[in-house]
């Protein structure tokens, strides 16, 4: 019974993952491409661990997999954060139809 | 559970085909960013399935080197120097 809910959490976490990498090919925009991979490939992954966690219980596995979640949650959005900073002004133009540009009206006022 | 690592795998060459055809330097970047993650996740379903305990290190280990190799790409993205 545990080992089901474990698969099925893991599973969940595949398609999060998988959704995610479909979004990395499909959006128009470095900033969309950035937004859509980084929250679903997290979510992701932080989901195959608990997965794991849940199926295999407190052994030497599970706890490993436990510790692995909160540093993907510190590192991932991290390094997502600087990538986007980086791209603004590395002077990658938003896509056509984007309506706002928030970080370009901050650099100007200051 | 093999058929989960199959979609991984998957997408992981999603990535590597964006990291291939991206128009700009940080289309590249992202996606060799995103594959860092993913990666992380192979290695933790290969250690489920295999029952071998080491690959989640490995997969610890791998998340570090992701984060340090990106962090100083998106430095070198805004055209600072390391030492700065």
């Amino acid at each position: 019974m545990i080992d089901i809910a474990g698969i099925i959490i893991i599973c969940i976490g595949v398609a999060f993952t998988l959704f995610g990498c479909i979004g990395l090919i499909r959006l128009p925009d470095v900033y969309n491409r950035l937004q859509a991979a980084t929250k679903c490939v997290t979510l992701g992954t932080c989901g195959i661990m608990f997965g794991i966690f849940v199926s295999s219980g407190f052994s030497g596995l599970g706890v490993k997999c436990l510790i692995c979640i909160p540093l993907i949650f510190l590192t991932s959005p991290t390094a997502a954060h600087s990538l986007a900073r980086g791209a603004h002004i590395f002077g990658v133009k938003l896509w056509d139809e984007s309506r706002m540009d928030e970080y370009k009206e901050y650099k100007s006022k200051q | 559970m093999i058929i989960l690592l199959f979609i991984l795998i998957i997408s992981c060459f999603l990535c590597l085909y964006r990291a291939g055809k991206g128009p700009t330097v940080p289309d590249r970047m992202v996606a060799i960013d995103i594959l860092g993650i993913l990666v992380v996740g192979v290695c933790a379903i290969l250690g489920y399935i295999l029952d071998l305990h080491f690959f989640i290190d490995i997969a610890i280990a791998w998340i570090f080197i992701s984060f340090i190799g990106t962090i100083a790409l998106a430095k070198y993205l805004e055209g600072r120097n390391l030492s700065d």
